[in-house]
């Protein structure tokens, strides 16, 4: 209910800012990625996905890159047929994470050397990987492009 | 097939994903599932021990097949065998099973524990990063209860690699976030905060988060991070735009690294040190600088990292309030952004201009922008803009702009998005009637409201139109005749005939010399709405009627012929009905005068502030806020904390329809309505009932409208415990763990151990609803002698529980001496505005005490004889409300806490059992005796339980908590 948006407000605090999920989605809401810091039973995950590729896909180039959601907000970037979907809190810096999410696709990109849809597919169990590196506990972990690479290519090479 | 599937890939797996996109069907899909779920088992179960990368590939079709969203009920144990093997690949597959689709309650968990032990002292890097991804994904009590006193020595230790250091401060936040009492940061604390100073900036990017919640948690503790981080701020921003190397991102020096610093130090106060201010400040405006130098890329991530900077640094400057310079300049800036082709901009853009608003040094440079921002409101595309600048307008109107401001919304609410016109009309009557200087416009204002929307026109909107027409002679004619006019149209909104009721008959006399304005054509233009309308509006144009025969002594006849007539004197509707029956009989007995005092004009309200303002001033405390919101401060406060405009306003009209729930705790005890005469009888106050026939609109009223106590005010004090706290407390008298209770929002789980005569109990509080929970505050007492009896102590939980999270607390208890009383758990909460509050009995028992104790028959009957004094002994003999299952008798007697002794009585149909109570004052041997009739009809069978002890209250309270098990 809006009344407990306020609320919000009112106990604001810093620490309770994180990011609540990460989704990839294709248009046709296909999950290529979902990644959860926060507990969510099956059945909310589920609603939840459905609800964000509602508000995400009637949106155009036009629109911000930001969705209200719930008490949270979106912040999304669609790149060819895949929607890049972050939930974060109604007070977190909006260009910060509409940049994690193109930091995070550039380092797919080379790491999976002009990634495509059916890479995140075959090798959903790497992206988690990529993931971890970049964000943990539902924070920023690294930023450099560099240093992530390097470690994705050192575990790569581990048998 | 994709470019990495070099060395580990996995051949089968691909073949198998290609498999399952290549089906046709759901049912196809389903199908091939099943075929590989059946393989993967036999390949478990088989003879044959599996090689590591087997049991790795089909562990990942598992994990693949759950990301389908089927349910996976094996392979659990082949995961948790991966985590332990020493190749990367296979351990990566585990842990990642693990984190997906083991849950915390897992009885694996402490096999995984075990393994990620083994993995964090093993010195390698890769492996132990793994392992604290591990923790960091799942997070879970038992992780934390076994880690979180290694994590920080990893992080701080000086040979642990930076890929390590990254990746324990982050899982050591996780920790702290869901289990911040097993974090102790102690010692730690001055070695975290100088990791701040780290040489590798992934290290400072990583920490700073945790050192950012830990600051929020315990500034104090942690203020010495503000030197640092205006130093770290200060070194990046001072960097040319390639410096940094790796953490440069399209020219832009360490954007994120830059965001999060300026977010800590909005845990602090601007810095006391004037040489850490000067440079904190200097940074601030070479951020402002930035942004008018012409870019260094064309790149949309250019300018997004450098922005992203920018606003965050303005959210410093609006957080410390105290510097006009920056204030203005951050204005200025975003009044560019106002008009930049980029949409997110200008979102953002009115977004932060709306808390600027609210700082009395930025109130008059954003005032500035105002036709941008109501060209905004009619231009934009994306209806979130839009709102933004609606909210906008909101936080900048003073009485300046009062009139245009208002003049704009209305106009644009004739076409505003249904998703935003409950706020735009709520908006509209808070500024229409704080700016307010003749209250002509003001009812103009809300009349046109109700003409433009009037279907999101709340109940608390047309009551503080009509409460403030009462309180000002000066308007009540103006009323009359513009809710006179307003009724002309041919269609007009249910809200209209409402008000036009309840003003009319009021007030209906000051236009009744007008012949248009007549009293028949009145009534006749009220009674041609009446059946277009629901019950609660007739039942107010009902009694409106009854006050016009009061007024007017000519209309009796019409409008007695009227109630008398059979749609009314025998309407269906009870409440309809009673009132035409009672009004035509007061008005065919009742003296003129009678009917004039029982009809008297409603006396004013007392004058106070709307209910908007009272809902703002409770949140702010008596006194912080005053009815006059003319400084920007308050304004400010308005806006909701000035992030988000109509906040406060949604709040006001929540608060004023409390959740029947809410009504059900006791809320509607408040204050009667004031204001009525002596003589007043329950059908006056009947009469006078704008809100209609029901009991809950009633209800309604009484609260947020006629009474000007808050409503919770009256159950601020603990509830009495449930009514059915004692059957749930006897649901637990025999196991440890379950649910506690539950109702629509909350849910309580318990687990719960005793070891002699201490126990600890875990609460966890689930919050069922989709929206957070506030002042979220649980007590536990101990009534009575219990408090001599009971030692217990409770952490406090967090004040805040999100939606569908779940909160923890632990309950250490120690026995002092035994007990007949259970402690007393009360939760109070706010959910939407309302309070809840529940007190419930801890299902603390003495029983939970017993040592069970083996003995042979010789020792038990030689005991039974010792204990032999008539008050050792209780007995019962009770009727069995259960089947005499012998099984589930067993579990009852062994969850009870005692030894089940086998072949002791003669008689193998009872039962006997033996336990020491243990209490730190003595320690109560108890023996048991169960004999139950088993062979009888159901219906009539019993049993007799006998009890004996070296004390009389234990084998007494013993004896009837067992009582009411079977």
């Amino acid at each position: 209910s809006p009344g407990t948006v306020l609320e919000t407000h009112c106990t604001r605090r810093q620490n309770i800012s994180h990011i609540r999920f990460i989704l990839i989605q294709n248009r046709a809401g296909k999950t290529r990625l979902a990644k959860w810091y926060m507990q969510f039973d099956d059945d909310e995950k589920q609603k939840l996905i459905e609800e964000v590729h509602a508000v995400v896909t009637v949106r155009d180039a036009k629109h911000t890159n930001f969705v209200e959601f719930r008490n949270f907000k979106i912040i999304y970037r669609r790149y060819a047929g895949l929607y890049f979907c972050i939930c974060v809190d109604v007070t977190d810096n909006n260009l910060a994470y509409l940049e994690g999410i193109h930091n995070f696709v550039e380092v797919l990109n080379e790491y999976f050397h002009n990634v495509c849809e059916l890479d995140l597919v075959f090798n959903f169990y790497k992206v988690y990987t990529v993931v971890d590196e970049m964000f943990l506990a539902g924070e920023i972990r690294e930023t450099s492009q560099t240093k992530v690479l390097k470690q994705l290519l050192m575990l790569q090479s581990l048998e | 097939m994709p470019a990495v599937s070099k060395g580990d890939g996995m051949r089968g797996l691909a073949v198998f994903i290609s498999d399952i996109r290549n089906c046709k069907s759901k049912e196809a899909e389903i199908k091939r599932i099943n075929k590989e779920l059946a393989n993967i088992r036999s390949k478990f179960k088989g003879d044959k021990a599996l090689d590591g990368y087997s049991k790795k590939k089909y562990v990942c079709k598992l994990l693949f097949i759950f990301l389908l969203g089927h349910d996976i009920d094996f392979g659990h144990m082949e995961a948790v065998n991966l985590l332990s093997s020493n190749k990367y690949t296979e351990k990566q597959i585990g842990y990642l099973f693990i984190s997906v689709l083991v849950n915390s309650n897992s009885e694996l968990i402490r096999l995984i524990n075990n393994a990620i032990k083994n993995d964090l002292s093993s010195r390698n890097p890769t492996f132990m990063c793994l392992a604290l991804h591990c923790i960091a994904n799942v997070g879970s009590r038992e992780m934390a209860e076994a880690f979180a006193g290694e994590i920080p020595r990893i992080l701080v230790a000086g040979d642990t690699m930076d890929s390590v250091k990254q990746s324990a401060a982050l899982c050591l936040l996780r920790l702290y976030k869901a289990s911040p009492d097993l974090v102790l940061m102690g010692e730690w604390t001055s070695r975290v905060v100088h990791l701040l100073n780290d040489q590798h900036m992934g290290v400072v990017t990583a920490a700073i988060s945790l050192i950012t919640c830990l600051s929020s948690k315990n500034p104090d503790e942690f203020k010495t991070c503000v030197s640092l981080a205006v130093s770290r701020l200060s070194r990046i921003v001072s960097s040319a735009s390639t410096d940094l190397q790796d953490y440069t991102y399209y020219f832009v020096p360490a954007p994120w690294l830059s965001c999060k610093l300026l977010r800590l130090l909005q845990c602090y106060p601007p810095p006391e040190d004037g040489a850490v201010k000067g440079r904190l400040v200097e940074c601030l405006e070479t951020i402002l600088n930035k942004a008018q130098e012409p870019p260094k890329s064309k790149k949309v991530q250019h300018s997004n990292a450098k922005n992203a900077i920018l606003f965050e640094a303005i959210s410093l400057i609006i957080h410390y309030d105290s510097e006009p310079n920056l204030l203005v300049r951050a204005c200025n800036q975003l009044g560019q952004f106002l008009q930049h082709r980029e949409t997110n901009l200008r979102y953002l853009a009115l977004e932060s201009m709306c808390t600027l608003a609210s700082s009395e040094f930025s109130h008059e440079a954003v005032k500035t922008h105002i036709e941008t921002v109501i060209n905004a409101l009619k231009t934009e595309r994306d209806v979130s803009v839009r709102q933004r600048a609606a909210d906008l307008l909101y936080a900048m109107c003073d009485r300046s702009n009062a009139k245009q401001i208002v003049a704009e919304m209305l106009s644009y609410l004739e076409t505003a998005d249904y998703s935003i016109r409950e706020e735009m009309v709520l908006k509209v009557a808070i500024l229409a009637e704080k700016y307010a200087v003749d209250y002509s416009w003001y009812v103009d204002t809300i009349l046109n409201l109700i003409r433009i929307a009037g279907d999101y026109v709340s109940e608390e909107v047309w009551y503080r139109v009509i409460q403030i027409v009462i309180n000002r002679d000066d308007v009540q004619g103006y009323a009359a005749k513009t809710v006179f006019e307003a009724l002309q149209a041919p269609a007009c909104h249910e809200n209209m005939v409402k008000v036009g009721g309840y003003i009319l008959g009021e007030f209906g006399n000051l236009i009744a010399g007008d012949p248009r304005s007549s009293p028949l054509v009145q009534f006749n233009l009220l009674h041609s709405k009446f059946h277009l309308c629901s019950v609660p509006t007739r039942a107010l144009l009902l009694s409106a009627y009854i006050k016009f025969i009061n007024l007017f002594p000519e209309t009796k006849a019409t409008i007695q012929e009227v109630l008398r007539s059979d749609s009314q004197i025998r309407n269906s509707d009870v409440e309809l009905q009673q009132r035409a029956v009672e009004y035509l009989k007061l008005s065919s007995i009742a003296s003129t005068d009678v009917l004039a005092t029982v009809l008297e004009e409603m006396p004013p309200f007392p004058e106070r502030e709307s209910s908007i303002l009272a809902k703002l001033k409770k949140k702010k405390g008596p006194g912080a806020v005053s009815v006059e919101l003319e400084d920007g401060k308050e304004r400010g406060e308005l806006n909701g904390g000035g992030d988000r405009g109509g906040d406060a306003a949604i709040a006001a009209s929540n608060a004023s329809t409390p959740s029947p729930s809410a009504d059900l705790l006791g809320l509607r005890s408040t204050a009667p309505v004031s204001g009525t005469t002596p003589s007043a009888g329950s059908l006056l106050v009947d009469v006078f009932s704008e809100a209609g026939p029901s009991a809950t609109s009633a209800g309604v009223n009484d609260d947020g409208f006629l009474s000007s106590a808050p409503p919770t005010v009256a159950s601020e004090d603990p509830a009495p415990p449930l009514p059915e706290s004692d059957e749930l407390l006897n649901k637990f008298v025999c196991k440890n763990n379950g649910v506690l209770f539950e109702n629509q929002l909350l849910q309580i789980g318990i687990k719960s151990e005793y070891r002699q005569n201490l126990g600890r109990m875990y609460l966890f509080y689930g919050n069922k609803t989709s929206v957070q929970f506030v002042s979220f505050n649980t007590t536990v007492s101990c009534p009575g002698e219990l408090q001599s009896q009971l030692n217990v102590q409770t952490k406090t939980v967090e004040p805040l529980v999100e939606g569908g999270a779940q909160v923890q607390q632990v309950i250490n208890i120690e026995c002092l001496t035994d007990f007949i009383d259970a402690p007393l758990l009360n939760i109070k909460f706010r959910y939407g505005g309302a309070l809840q509050n529940i007190s419930l009995k801890l299902p603390v028992t003495i029983n939970k005490f017993f040592q069970p104790t083996e003995m042979a028959a010789a020792d038990f009957f030689q005991r039974w004889k010792q204990l032999s004094q008539p008050q050792q002994e209780a007995q019962k003999i009770f009727k069995a409300s259960h089947g005499m299952d012998t099984e589930v008798l067993k579990a009852k007697l062994l969850g009870l806490g005692t030894a089940l002794l086998e072949n002791v009585d003669p008689n193998p149909e009872n039962y006997v059992c033996a336990g020491v109570i243990q209490t730190k004052a003595q320690q109560v041997g108890c023996l048991l005796r169960l004999e139950p009739n088993a062979q009888a009809q159901p219906g009539e069978q019993m049993y007799r339980l006998t009890l004996r002890s070296s004390k009389d209250t234990v084998s007494q309270r013993v004896c009837d908590l067992l009582a009411e098990q079977f």
